[in-house]
């Protein structure tokens, strides 16, 4: 981040796009472009902060994760978890043909 | 029909033990408020036939001398929460036919308490939003100001617009960096954050989960404490849901605040506050002051940073959590020739703008070369707003700041997004922190517009927070109601 003119153009936007698995019409991603300078350049102030000698902090509970033992909790509910599929068939999400 | 909406939660509550009126009539007056106040835009559906019946069950258990702690009262829930059999789409149109087959646990925490749903209340898209703007159905109506067209914040915009427009006699909501606080302040209103870790996470669609958290939006201090009693508790579901149980917070309304110390950070009187809001600010330590408490100035040194944190954690857990919106197994679909085409023109057509743009912040913070420059140093700067907090609670019980820098702002006047971020600059810091927060009216600014001011507890400290925001409620006697709310 301490290189600020990292800062990103439409050729970064097609890549973060196409890493978001996100379509953006050609029309908009000027604007996009713009949107995201400006942000990127306002988190930018955290440079001014030294953070040498401290841990990230992920979570603030405070508490360790618990364990439990694995075992299955639940199941046979196949017709739920496909109730919102948009296209399934004999108990599977159905998805575009995929040919490597 | 009038008589019945000037009771609030505790109030009604009472009355229908005592049986002046049953479940159903209060009911059936909340469906003529939503009527009367469909304008507003506030709910995206309504469940008239579940809520009829299960106000029958209520009456039936008030005969039967069962009733259960919020027996019979017709509450709201905000678009993230799901619920079984009925739609629930955050507000997007990725999800606009999505019907969970599943309850959250905070909003069955409620049913079983004996709550009677109303129906399911408008919000920014997935939550990201802090004027209601964002909603794949349009935004929601401030009900103060009728005629200028207000934003009721966001993003539990409808939330609030519902509970101040008395189309809901409370609601839940979810805050992330402010969206029950914020919301709350702008409709006038009260709105309450709790420690994160204190509601299941459970079943409520995820946004940025190291920050999300549910809450009560309702009319008054003690009506929060009486819902979040029945929101909060352990969830064995929720690997993060705190293992503790929380005190009935009905036991600290009257407690007072003699001898509390609160602490004020200079960090929140900054420039760009409003001088309606300066002067409530300073209304309210008064009035704490003369309830008995010790004030203190104090200092929460990387304030200023909290917001450039948060928008790289939010967006970088929401880049990841919204990856399972994929057009396969929920949500809407469009079809295309190849999968990854299909993926990136569901996802496309079916995120609104703001949500595309968080995505594509997450991303990028995240990907490869950036990770350590942006998200990690976020995390790490997130470890000393949180250490700054510490430090003061040596010192301090409470920390009284303003709910927002303005109040409510004319629906489509804010287009750039960095401006409309700052509306979260006082609401943000404790969220990083994971730290309950209040927000109660305490005033009208000169427009006649609602003030917030926010109290934050330590972790855990729900039951003090009530204390203190039931004295400041008391001075501050905050009875108006908003020009279009239900009469």
């Amino acid at each position: 981040m301490s290189n600020k003119e990292s800062i990103v153009d439409i050729p970064t936007v097609n890549k973060i796009a196409r890493l978001s698995r996100l379509n953006i019409p050609e029309a908009s991603k000027q604007n996009l472009t713009n949107d995201l300078n400006n942000i990127l350049g306002f988190v930018a102030q955290l440079d001014e902060v030294n953070t040498s000698d401290v841990k990230p902090l992920a979570s603030v509970t405070g508490h360790k994760l618990p364990l439990r033992s694995d075992k299955v909790t639940d199941g046979n509910i196949e017709d739920l978890v496909l109730k919102n599929a948009p296209e399934s068939s004999s108990g599977f999400f159905v998805v575009p043909k995929v040919i490597e | 029909m009038s008589d019945l909406l000037k009771f609030d939660l505790l109030s009604a509550s009472i009355a229908l033990k005592n049986k002046e009126f049953s479940s159903l009539e209060l009911t059936n007056a909340y469906f003529e408020a939503i009527e009367q106040t469909s304008a507003l835009g506030a709910y995206l559906e309504i469940v008239k036939d579940h809520s009829i019946n299960m106000a029958k069950a209520s009456d039936k258990n008030f005969k039967n001398g069962t009733a259960r702690p919020l027996e019979g009262l017709p509450i709201g829930v905000k678009d993230m929460f799901c619920t079984k059999d009925i739609k629930t789409t955050a507000s997007s149109k990725i999800l606009e036919n999505f019907c969970p087959t599943y309850e959250s646990t905070v909003t069955q925490n409620l049913w079983d308490d004996g709550a009677v749903m109303l129906g399911k209340l408008s919000c920014d898209e997935f939550a990201m939003g802090s004027s209601n703007e964002t909603a794949a159905k349009g935004n929601v109506v401030n009900p103060w100001l009728k005629n200028s067209k207000m934003s009721p914040g966001g993003s539990s915009g409808g939330s609030a617009s519902a509970v101040a427009a008395r189309s809901a006699l409370a609601a839940t909501g979810t805050d992330t960096g402010g969206s029950i606080r914020q919301p709350a302040a702008f409709c006038g209103i009260t709105g309450l954050k709790p420690t994160y870790g204190r509601c299941s996470r459970w079943g409520i669609v995820a946004f940025s989960s190291s920050l999300d958290q549910a809450g009560p939006l309702t009319r008054t201090v003690s009506d929060a404490a009486l819902m979040l009693n029945s929101m909060a508790g352990h969830d064995k579901k929720d690997s993060t849901s705190a293992n503790l149980e929380m005190p009935d917070l009905m036991n600290y309304l009257d407690r007072g605040i003699r001898g509390k110390k609160i602490g004020i950070p200079k960090e929140y009187t900054q420039d760009g506050i409003s001088d309606d809001i300066v002067s409530f600010y300073e209304k309210s330590i008064n009035w704490l002051k003369d309830s008995g408490a010790e004030i203190v100035p104090v200092s929460l040194p990387h304030t200023k940073y909290a917001l450039p944190v948060y928008y790289i954690i939010a967006p970088a857990e929401a880049s990841s959590n919204l990856a399972r919106y994929d057009g396969v197994r929920y949500g809407k679909r469009n079809e295309a020739a190849s999968l990854d085409e299909m993926y990136e023109i569901t996802r496309g057509n079916g995120f609104g703008e703001e949500v595309k743009r968080r995505i594509m912040i997450g991303t990028y913070v995240l990907s490869s070369g950036y990770y350590d420059a942006y998200y990690l140093k976020a995390q790490k700067v997130r470890r000393l707003i949180k250490e700054d907090f510490e430090n003061v609670f040596e010192e301090v019980d409470y920390i009284l700041t303003p709910s927002t820098p303005t109040t409510s702002f004319e629906l489509g006047k804010k287009q750039d997004p960095l401006t409309m971020y700052l509306n979260d600059i006082f609401t943000v810091p404790a969220s990083l922190a994971g730290l309950p927060g209040i927000s109660l009216p305490v005033g009208l600014d000169k427009s006649g517009l609602p003030i917030g001011i926010q109290l934050i507890a330590n972790s855990f400290d729900e039951p003090g927070l009530i204390s203190t925001a039931r004295v400041l409620e008391r001075s501050a006697e905050f009875n108006f109601i908003a020009d279009g709310a239900a009469k």
